[in-house]
């Protein structure tokens, strides 16, 4: 079977998910501009930790070989390292993204001890001017002190995890260089208009020339560096592929479940028009998994609409679902960023309509400077 | 000693773990995190059958697999056999 009929198997769905992300708290101590997620403060639903542990038990018997912990912010939760430990048990590998507030000398090293565990700290920019503008003060240097620890622990190979906008692209070679200097693995993902980046994404998102830049990137960089496949719409450009499958995972290999339980048909749609169910209902995250109507529809052949008349379908599959859903456009047309130019004409088009506002938006309230003074 | 995967005694790495699709099987690497795609039942059967105990060659032939398919058979393990899925 070559690859191409590989991914046609898989966009019927498989058994189970290949990655599934489960964003573990909404509750951060960061505030970041593109937060997926609109993560701040804590949901009082959030999942218990024998709701958890049945939840990867469940995930144990579905044979999920490994799971993506995020959030917020999951350190924050109290039993972090309870579930951790809970899940590798189950023989569930586990790698989470943190902004490495958390991580101290000790916690480096307890991490280090643990087999099965892959670290992906978050860092935006080389420089704390750049990182900070997108993920807030100081957190610049929180993500190298982590990364100093974890070196020190001797924790190995962790995964330094950029989202590439339009100040940072630049840098590519910067990370890589900082990747490499700390034994690390660069990973670099897509801005996606999803949560707070709805309202970040017009100014972040690269220019359709730094789109080139990032493409040509890859193709000289890209078997040593991760991309979590974000970038298959940039296939339209060349005639070499990037490394990855390229398709659109969102229900049929990839899903999320977020922290009150909630399970979505990937990370970057928190939205109710992409919910499948929730870990809570009757039968669990299986029976969402297997039976969900959405899950269902979104394996079945989708159509290309207005990119059926596109010779580049082929290659880009059309993009992003969450990236044209948040921007207003059709779902069977042009990705916002198409890097033939028809997202900016579909951008257009779509300009009168009312955009989908992200929901569960978790995000502190705005500090409203308040002035204390006699009357 | 010979090089060919067809007269080694093949067995699946002990941290492997093979997951049924509806394609063949996903194969994961818990050592190496390598997730590596069987894409055909048939492959799966094999892979399943290799216990250290006999000849590739040999587990061809127990599971019945025509000797025209081996050749495509041998490419399947050797990837697999990079990976270290194979030992």
């Amino acid at each position: 079977m070559s690859k191409t009929q590989l991914v046609e198997q898989l966009k019927n769905g498989l058994d189970a998910p290949i990655c599934l992300t489960w964003e573990l708290t909404y509750a951060c101590n960061l505030e970041c501009v593109h937060c997926l997620s609109s993560s701040g403060r804590r949901d009082p639903r959030e999942l218990t930790t024998d709701e958890a542990k049945a939840v990867l038990d469940e995930l144990h018997d579905l044979q999920v070989f490994y799971i993506n912990m995020g959030g917020g912010e999951p350190m924050i939760r109290r039993d972090f390292f309870e579930l951790l430990e809970y899940s590798i048990g189950r023989g569930i590998g586990v790698k989470f993204s943190t902004n490495g507030a958390f991580i101290d000398a000790e916690k480096a090293e307890r991490l280090t001890a643990m087999d099965y565990l892959d670290i992906q700290i978050s860092l935006d920019g080389t420089d704390a001017v750049t990182n900070d503008a997108v993920r807030g003060e100081g957190s610049y240097d929180t993500a190298i002190q982590a990364m100093n620890h974890l070196r020190e622990a001797g924790f190995g190979e962790f995964k330094i995890s950029v989202v590439v906008t339009r100040y940072n692209v630049d840098q590519l070679d910067e990370f890589k260089a900082l990747a490499d200097e700390y034994g690390a693995q660069l990973r670099i993902t897509r801005l996606r208009p999803s949560g707070r980046g709805a309202d970040s994404w017009h100014d972040l998102h690269p220019t359709q020339a730094q789109q080139r830049q990032i493409y040509d990137w890859l193709v000289l960089n890209g078997e040593n560096v991760l991309t979590g496949d974000s970038f298959f719409h940039l296939n339209a450009l060349g005639e070499e592929p990037l490394p990855g499958l390229n398709m659109c995972g969102a229900g049929r290999v990839v899903c999320l479940i977020d922290p009150i339980g909630d399970v979505y048909a990937c990370p970057f749609v928190i939205h109710d028009e992409f919910k499948a169910g929730s870990v809570r209902d009757q039968g669990g995250f299986s029976q969402v998994w297997k039976q969900s109507d959405l899950f269902t529809e979104l394996r079945e052949p989708q159509s290309a609409g207005a990119c059926s008349a596109c010779g580049e379908f082929d290659a880009c599959q059309g993009g992003c679902m969450a990236a044209k859903f948040f921007t207003g456009l059709p779902l069977d047309g042009p990705d916002p960023e198409c890097v033939k130019g028809h997202g900016e004409a579909a951008l257009l088009a779509a300009s009168s309509v009312q955009v989908p506002k992200p929901m569960m938006d978790h995000s502190k309230p705005s500090r409203v400077p308040v002035t204390i003074g006699r009357r | 000693m010979t090089d060919s995967l067809l007269e080694q005694r093949l067995m699946l790495h002990p941290q492997v773990a093979l997951r049924p699709e509806p394609f063949g099987a996903l194969a994961y690497h818990y050592g190496n995190r390598k997730l590596v795609f069987l894409k055909h039942p048939d492959v799966v059967r094999l892979v399943q059958a290799l216990d250290g105990t006999g000849t590739t060659a040999e587990k061809l032939s127990e599971c019945e697999i025509d000797a025209a398919r081996w050749p495509s058979f041998e490419r399947a393990l050797a990837n697999l056999h990079a990976s270290e899925m194979l030992q």
